[in-house]
């Protein structure tokens, strides 16, 4: 980390996107983590993505839970509201704000210790209820925040740095993710921006539960050879499925493909995921198919990232729920309190 | 043999069958009093069961209006073979024991000071019903006719109910009016008349015939809670599923049927106080409903509420614990657990409700206070007050009634750039103000968090900036007493020495105990403690008293505990008297206890034997 403050002022000749603000706008303060680390690039990203998206920053909530992953919400995003929750159950806060407020764009960040260990449950059922957020798992394998433990992600047979072995079975969270019903479901490689970028920007606006699985090395506890989660092996071993553009409502889509080259996913709010494949026989709205292809590729050793199933119909709990548009944070006495004739009527019946 | 002889003071208990269908008869029954203007006050007496076990439903007729728990059974309807030995010792001598007869029971278990009635039940089902259900629950309308002869019950009333029931539904209608016909006329031909009447009289008034979770859901609606989250747990499970039935009426828009209210069944006590933690930082009512075990789960973020400051409600209809403890039976056993929940120093503020109008009224006040102190509010109801059906006062409102929002700094202020710090103690009273997120787009965001911080939200872990905090939450506290609901003194008609302190649902058998006492020429002061944090009237009423009595339905003394530690007490005057079977406490249980504690008390031997 370093500790020399970030010049307050900005160059006036930095670039400003649709809402008036220029990249700098969405960063938050001084990275605390280790140098190289692995969530860094993913807070950058996030900056990068939400600029590039002219999302006005304090339209965002950041939640997360406990651990390294989730203190990088005060390294991104400084004019937004943020809540470092408590371990595991980041969720279940982040599913009470969106009940308060729909309005609103919910970054959840969590980590593999947060999501998978001690956090599973609330992973799960978060999934399972379409809660309209992007979620994000800063997945490195390993405790930091503690000192080099193996997390429920950790693959069987991998080594910490201390030399032990890895016995047990991992978890694989975009799997489960699929299982539970997402309706957005990618990974994705800290190390690959260009990569990460567009998958965090479609992610921002999908309409229902996303859910980013971020390979996300720990350059401190686990970058050594006989870790699944270092630089090298996630490079070697990465076998990205696609690559994708994301358009959004006002741009116009201009690159030209040839047929059966790329997919059009158009959202429920009319943005359009553009995938160009890189495997002929992917097709990312088929469920089934996407669970069976990772596990086929895991099974090989190799790490499947991209965009991996996107539901394009997805809806969110709000609509389920049958809720007024009107954010429920906004609604005073006038629309809430049914007065004292109402009451009248209710003792009325209970005599 | 002595006959016990009463108009419109007795206590009938029914010994049903779980899963028999008895409730709804037992209910109509208690109705049709309530109906004469006659007072009553029901109790169900259930296991943690579905069907085939023992429940009891108790029905206490009370001209006076003594709601609590009497003790004692004048007329017992004993429908449950399985509990027959326990039921039958239960009747007091000269009461009476009403049984299905259609199976001859031998003398010997039956008693020589209690008058028998035997009705072939069975029998007359079996003769009048092919349909075996039919057979299960006519039966209980019958014997409801047969008592409604025997008690001089106006089955004009039970009509007019059946009437209610059924609108629209002749068949019903006609053929429960013709079982309870049957069941009358039996007893009109075959049962000796016996010496417990009901007489008609005015003495119920407006009052209304309401359960305390049903008010408590009420209580939200009004208070404007717009996020419930909760977890299904005997016996608050009913909170949350009538603020639904509730909200379906109350605060759907009639034009477009949405909702303006979010009810989420989460899947477990962490999710649900997550979720209403999660609402309550983004600015809006949020509550949850649960039980002892619920709170034990929910410790680590009620916690981190309490010290991010972030309002949330939530409703304990407290059960007998440890543990899984009597997940059917009441108690007031979480004090101590929701007064200090969470680890580190924390204190939190508890409403103690007496009844169903209490209920209403402390959780529509919770979701104020909440929102005005930003922390968590806890409304300590029970089982007994919960899941019972409780004679209280109508609900009020008052709708010039604004709902207090707390501090709350806006755009505008914000804009004219006024100081925010999130923890800042601006007006002396350790309330800060807070921001919504997404206000505005440079000034008032800010990272919420369990870790220590200073004024401004800024993470730190200097001793300083942790001390000022900490001191702030104290101060925050103190300003707590100052708008929590008082307590309140029913004082005696002669100056006293003594005095009891009570809370909660020991409420109507202290009032009923006091009268009692006051006959015998025993008078104590009462003070009913409504919240926590004590407010100096408490530590000056206990000091004023050379003893206390602090009447509790838990095992420990929780009260006295947190009397000791936060009203400095003084523990040698205070005198803990515990009522924690699990049935709810009775005023001849606090009359009793009084009087023998009083009369030692009195006593001076040592000073008597001290001849010459």
């Amino acid at each position: 980390m370093t500790y020399i403050a970030k010049p307050k002022l900005h160059h006036p000749s930095l670039a400003k996107n649709r809402v008036g603000f220029t990249r700098r706008d969405y960063e938050g303060k001084i990275s605390t983590l280790c140098a190289g680390c692995g969530h860094d690039s993913i807070s950058a990203a996030i900056i990068q993505a939400c600029w590039e998206l002219d999302i006005e920053p304090h339209r965002v909530a950041k939640l997360s839970g406990i651990g390294c992953s989730s203190k990088t919400p005060d390294y991104f995003l400084g004019n937004s509201h943020g809540f470092n929750t408590v371990h595991g159950r980041m969720p279940s806060v982040l599913t009470g704000a969106y009940l308060a407020n729909r309005e609103l764009i919910y970054l959840g960040v969590s980590g593999d210790g947060d999501s998978a260990s001690i956090g599973l449950g609330q992973f799960a059922h978060v999934m399972r209820r379409g809660v309209n957020m992007t979620y994000l798992v800063e997945n490195n394998g390993v405790y930091g925040l503690t000192k080099g433990q193996f997390s429920a992600t950790a693959d069987k047979g991998s080594r910490s740095k201390k030399g032990q072995s890895n016995n047990d079975a991992p978890i694989d969270l975009v799997t489960l993710a699929l299982v539970m019903g997402a309706t957005f479901v990618a990974r994705g490689f800290s190390g690959d921006k260009a990569q990460l970028v567009p998958l965090l920007r479609s992610a921002l606006a999908h309409q229902g539960a996303a859910v980013i699985d971020i390979l996300s090395p720990c350059i401190t506890f686990n970058n050594h050879s006989g870790s699944t989660k270092s630089y090298d092996y996630v490079r070697e071993h990465n076998e990205a499925v696609n690559r994708l553009d994301f358009i959004s409502l006002r741009e116009e889509i201009t690159a030209d493909y040839a047929a059966g080259e790329v997919i059009d996913v158009r959202q429920h709010d009319g943005s359009i995921v553009r995938l160009r494949k890189l495997h002929a026989d992917y097709d990312p709205t088929d469920r089934i198919r996407a669970m069976s292809y990772i596990q086929e590729h895991a099974a090989r050793g190799e790490v499947v990232t991209g965009l991996l199933y996107v539901d394009p119909e997805a809806a969110d709990l709000h609509r389920q729920l049958g809720t007024v548009e009107q954010p429920l944070n906004t609604l005073g006495a006038a629309e809430l309190c049914p007065g004292s004739k109402a009451l009248e009527k209710i003792n009325a019946a209970l005599r | 043999m002595q006959k016990i002889e009463a108009v419109n003071d007795f206590v009938v208990k029914f010994a049903n069958i779980n899963g028999s269908g008895s409730a709804s008869a037992n209910e109509l029954f208690a109705r049709a009093i309530l109906r004469m203007g006659v007072p009553v006050s029901p109790r169900n007496i259930f296991p943690s069961n579905i069907q085939g076990l023992p429940t009891w439903f108790e029905v206490r007729v009370t001209e006076h209006g003594y709601l609590g728990r009497r003790g004692g059974v004048d007329l017992m309807v004993a429908m449950n073979p399985q509990s027959w030995e326990q039921d039958v010792r239960e009747i007091d001598p000269g009461g009476y024991l009403f049984y299905d007869s259609s199976k001859p029971v031998p003398r010997a278990r039956l008693r020589n000071d209690i008058h028998v009635l035997g009705m072939p039940l069975t029998e007359i089902c079996n003769d009048t019903y092919s349909d075996s259900r039919e057979r299960q629950l006519f039966k209980n309308i019958i014997y409801v006719g047969a008592l409604t002869t025997l008690l001089d019950i106006d089955p004009q009333e039970i009509e007019k109910l059946f009437g209610e029931q059924y609108k629209g539904k002749e068949k019903l209608f006609d053929s429960n009016l013709q079982a309870l016909n049957l069941g009358r006329e039996y007893a009109r031909q075959h049962l000796k008349p016996i010496a417990l009447k009901v007489e008609r009289r005015d003495r119920v008034g407006d009052m209304i015939f309401t359960d305390g979770n049903s008010a408590a859901a009420l209580g939200c609606i009004y208070g404007g809670a717009t996020v419930c989250a909760w977890y299904p747990i005997t016996p608050s499970s009913s909170v949350p599923e009538a603020f639904e039935r509730y909200a379906q009426k109350l605060r759907t828009d009639p034009a477009s049927g949405e909702k303006r209210y979010t009810i989420v069944q989460a899947e477990d006590e962490l999710a649900s106080i997550g979720m209403v933690i999660g609402a309550g930082w983004n600015g809006a009512r949020a509550f949850t409903a649960t039980s002892g075990p619920g709170i034990s789960l929910m410790a680590e973020f009620i916690g981190l509420a309490y010290f991010a400051e972030i309002p949330a409600v939530l409703i304990n209809v407290q059960r007998g614990g440890p543990s899984t403890g009597m997940p059917t039976r009441t108690q007031q056993a979480d004090v101590l657990a929701c007064a200090y929940a969470s680890h580190g120093d924390t204190r939190h503020v508890l409403l103690f409700p007496e009844d169903p109008h209490e209920c209403f009224e402390m959780s529509a006040q919770a979701l104020d206070l909440a929102e005005r102190l930003q922390t968590p509010v806890f409304v300590m109801s029970d089982l007994d007050i919960g899941m019972n059906q409780r004679l209280c006062r109508p609900f009020a409102w008052d709708d010039d009634r604004e709902y207090d929002r707390g501090k709350v700094m806006t755009r505008e202020a914000l804009d004219a750039g006024t100081d925010f710090g999130r923890y800042l103690d601006v007006d002396g009273d350790g309330i800060p103000y807070r921001t919504y997120p997404g206000t505005h787009p440079t000034k008032g965001g800010y990272f919420t968090r369990g870790t220590t911080k200073n004024a401004y939200a800024v993470y730190s872990e200097a001793g300083a900036d942790y001390i000022y905090n900490m001191q702030r939450l104290r101060q925050k506290f103190e300003t707590a007493k100052s708008l929590v609901p008082l307590p309140v003194l029913t004082a005696a008609r002669y100056p006293a020495r003594f005095a009891a302190i009570f809370y909660g649902s020991t409420g109507p058998a202290m009032q009923e105990a006091l009268a009692a006492l006051a006959e015998q020429g025993i008078y104590l002061n009462a003070l009913r403690i409504r919240a926590f944090p004590f407010q100096n009237e408490i530590a000056d009423f206990i000091a004023a008293h050379s003893k206390v009595f602090v009447f509790e339905q838990n095992f420990d003394g929780q009260l006295t505990t947190l009397l000791i530690n936060e009203a400095h007490a003084n523990p040698a005057s205070l005198v803990p008297v515990l009522h924690y079977d699990g049935t709810p406490i009775t005023a001849r249980f606090i009359t009793q206890e009084i009087a023998e504690r009083v009369a030692r008390l009195n006593v001076r031997p040592l000073r008597e034997n001290m001849v010459a």
